[in-house]
């Protein structure tokens, strides 16, 4: 158990970062957290995946009947039931990864305040556990796709074009949201309203054409989300009456906003987390 | 392996005759003689670190009071590490003792990339393994397998290593039975067990190790200790926070006493833990007031201990010159006074006592508004621990007669370490073998 001869080499002790101890360090913890979070949830008890997959599909059932049945939008728009089944389980992602960050850092006290550790690896694993579980569940979402005869389209090849922006984005509000809820607690109680805003300022439960108020229609396309949604829907399924992006905006200014706080927010979260990933530990 | 904690036993020629046999006596070594080992090159380097709290008066940890506070910056400032510099040579098991908030621990992290210093430079050679905690990051819901491969991640190893080190960990926590039990399901003592073969397996070259001695049975402690004189005789480097000074004597080639965030003391460790146990005690409030009460007939005025130069002092090291003394007055006419000292000790035992009567060095009378002062040394033979004194006077050398009797003038602590015992006699010891 002798250690091998230390490199007499002195090398300068930079302090707690977001990535610190290399970026090889960096990605194996990542996974190592992820798989180990992710085990954890679908091995961890009888029914494992099947619970993960309840959550949708019951929000789903609900919606589906709420959808059709009350307000009757099932036969104005085409393959309604797998277009909702596919954004309750995309907006899945964002919800799941942004709501589980934000007191990811906070809830990980013991291992931030006494190990070195590279902070980053914290949020981001539980991104990237949203995304394990967003990848088991669009299993059942093709199925379902298929078993609701919904043409398959070269299209839907082209997801990987929404869900990169879309962990992109993510990722950049886990960052940002997990180190402002060190300094001020009450953002993660903030986030949970802001999310559920967010879920009906993007079109996941309802196509954006049944909006009557065209200037309400164009303000949403200022959410980032919402364009990424829509495309998603335009490539989904092949229904003449979806709207492009640019007619949903009602012109290219709202798509610029959109645009433009995306930007903003990635920006924003790579910035405060590098600021205040050397002081995370004193501040818990 | 070999265990220095064990004596070391040198048979005699098995041939010799039986005078040979009795004599010489071969000597048992209980402690290998703690020599550094030769000048190394520095593993860890610390210049002018510098490190401040802000704690704010009144916390704001939330966006609502941060938005409805208007007087934000309120906050007093505490200095946990003052310009603190030193070296720790590769190889070295390097102390770090202090009281509870002398800056240890903030150093500690500082070291282990968990502050961030505010000024100054730490540099350091070799891969770091730093122990805040055992145990840290394990997870319940895991099984020890699968922690021992996070937790060596999480100290900078690769997967593929942190693999290939469980059947060690396992086998040094004898644990090998368990590997695929959740921790969930192991008892406190498996665990720490666990915890502790982690971080003595890390392989790291610079172990940094807060306070995480001895754990488990007395058969496992014995294990740990056997690995701690393995590593301090080895190339690993060690820091170690403590507040056991016996751990500090036994295993640390130099320590370095903090307080009040600086350096107070760095070198031989066995120096360190003195200053550490004078630093401790020197402080400590000397208990209650000293009872001046008593009968009219004659006051007490003022008692005290003093050291070997006449310096007043409220604890006393074990071992020192110890002298004290007192100020007596009387009021009323006193005949043929003789006064008196006896120490107890915490357990109410009365260690010893004198007195001083019928002799050329005490006056025959005292008159009222007389003083009288009365001074002594005492053969400090104290064992460590808390000591009362009493005094009294009596007068015409009877003991019937008390005019004075005050049962706690002082309150004082004797420290050091050894503390079994009511004194502590000089000794010598030896363990001789007989027979062959």
């Amino acid at each position: 158990m002798n250690a091998e001869p230390a490199s007499a080499e002195l090398y300068e002790v930079k302090g707690p970062s977001a990535v610190g101890g290399g970026w090889h360090r960096f990605f194996e913890l990542l996974w190592l957290m992820s798989v180990t979070e992710f085990k954890k949830t679908f091995f961890g008890t009888v029914l494992g995946y099947v619970w993960s997959l309840m959550r949708p599909l019951l929000l789903f059932a609900v919606l589906l009947l709420v959808f059709t049945q009350v307000f009757k939008l099932g036969s104005e728009v085409a393959h309604y039931e797998v277009l909702l089944l596919f954004n309750i389980v995309l907006f899945g992602l964002f919800l799941e990864g942004t709501s589980g960050a934000v007191g990811s850092v906070v809830g990980q006290e013991g291992i931030v305040r006494k190990t070195q550790f590279p902070r980053l690896v914290i949020p981001l694993s539980v991104v990237l556990t949203a995304l394990f579980t967003l990848g088991l569940n669009m299993i059942i979402v093709v199925i379902f796709m298929l078993a609701f005869g919904a043409p398959p389209l070269w299209t839907w090849l082209l997801f990987p074009l929404i869900l990169v922006p879309l962990l992109v984005l993510v990722c950049a509000l886990s960052m940002l949201l997990s180190a402002l809820n060190v300094r001020f607690r009450d953002v993660a109680i903030i986030w949970t309203v802001v999310a559920t805003a967010l879920n009906y300022a993007t079109p996941v439960i309802y196509p954006l054409q049944i909006i009557q108020n065209e200037a309400l229609k164009h303000a949403l396309m200022a959410n980032p989300l919402a364009p990424l949604f829509q495309q998603a829907h335009l490539w989904l399924i092949n229904d003449p009456k979806t709207e492009s992006l640019i007619t949903a905006a009602g012109g290219p200014l709202p798509l610029i906003a959109a645009a433009l706080i995306y930007v903003g927010i990635c920006v924003a979260g790579v910035w405060v987390f590098n600021r205040e990933a050397p002081r995370i530990a004193e501040q818990l | 392996m070999t265990t220095p904690a064990t004596a070391i036993v040198t048979a005699s020629s098995s041939d010799a005759g039986f005078l040979s046999r009795i004599a010489p006596p071969t000597p048992v070594t209980y402690l290998p003689p703690l020599t550094p080992p030769a000048p190394s090159p520095a593993a860890i380097e610390v210049s002018g670190v510098e490190k401040t709290f802000r704690i704010p008066t009144q916390r704001v940890d939330s966006l609502k009071e941060r938005l409805t506070t208007f007087s934000g910056g309120d906050y007093r400032e505490l200095h946990a590490l003052r310009d603190v510099s030193f070296e720790v040579e590769r190889g070295e098991f390097f102390g770090i003792v202090g009281r509870n908030g002398s800056g240890k621990s903030t150093l500690l992290k500082i070291l282990a990339s968990i502050y961030a210093a505010d000024a100054g430079r730490v540099r350091m050679a070799g891969r770091l393994a730093p122990f805040i905690e055992l145990g840290v990051g394990f997870n319940n819901e895991l099984t020890a397998r699968e922690n021992v491969e996070l937790n060596g991640v999480m100290m900078g190893l690769t997967r593929r290593d942190a693999r290939s080190r469980l059947g060690a960990v396992l086998e040094f926590a004898e644990l090998e039975e368990f590997v695929d039990l959740k921790l969930k399901n192991y008892s406190s003592g498996m665990l720490v067990r666990l915890a502790f073969s982690v971080m003595i397996q890390s392989d790291a070259e610079i172990l940094l190790i807060d306070e995480v001695l001895a754990v488990g049975d007395a058969s496992f402690q014995q294990k740990c200790a056997d690995v701690f004189y393995e590593i301090r005789d080895s190339d690993r480097t060690v820091v170690f926070v403590t507040h056991d000074m016996g751990a500090v004597e036994q295993y640390c080639h130099r320590a370095m006493l903090l307080h009040d965030g600086g350096i107070t003391a760095i070198g031989d460790a066995d120096e360190v833990a003195r200053s550490y146990l004078r630093l401790n005690f020197e402080q400590a409030p000397s208990g209650g007031e000293a009872d001046m009460g008593g009968v009219a007939d004659i006051t007490l005025s003022d008692v005290w201990l003093e050291n070997g130069e006449g310096e007043r002092i409220t604890n006393v090291e074990k071992g020192s010159e110890l002298r004290f003394g007192a100020l007596l007055e009387a009021h009323r006419p006193v005949d043929g006074p003789s006064f008196g000292f006896a120490f107890t000790n915490a357990d109410g035992v009365e260690v010893t006592g004198f007195g001083l009567g019928l002799s050329s060095e005490v006056p025959d009378r005292l008159e009222p508004g007389q003083q009288v002062r009365l001074g002594g040394e005492i053969e400090n033979r104290l064992a460590p621990g808390r000591y009362v004194a009493k005094c009294w006077v009596h007068r015409e050398h009877n003991f019937a007669k008390l005019v004075l009797h005050s049962p706690h003038v002082l309150d004082f602590v004797v420290y050091g370490k050894d503390g079994a015992g009511v004194v502590a006699l000089d000794h010598e010891i030896k363990a001789t073998v007989v027979g062959s």
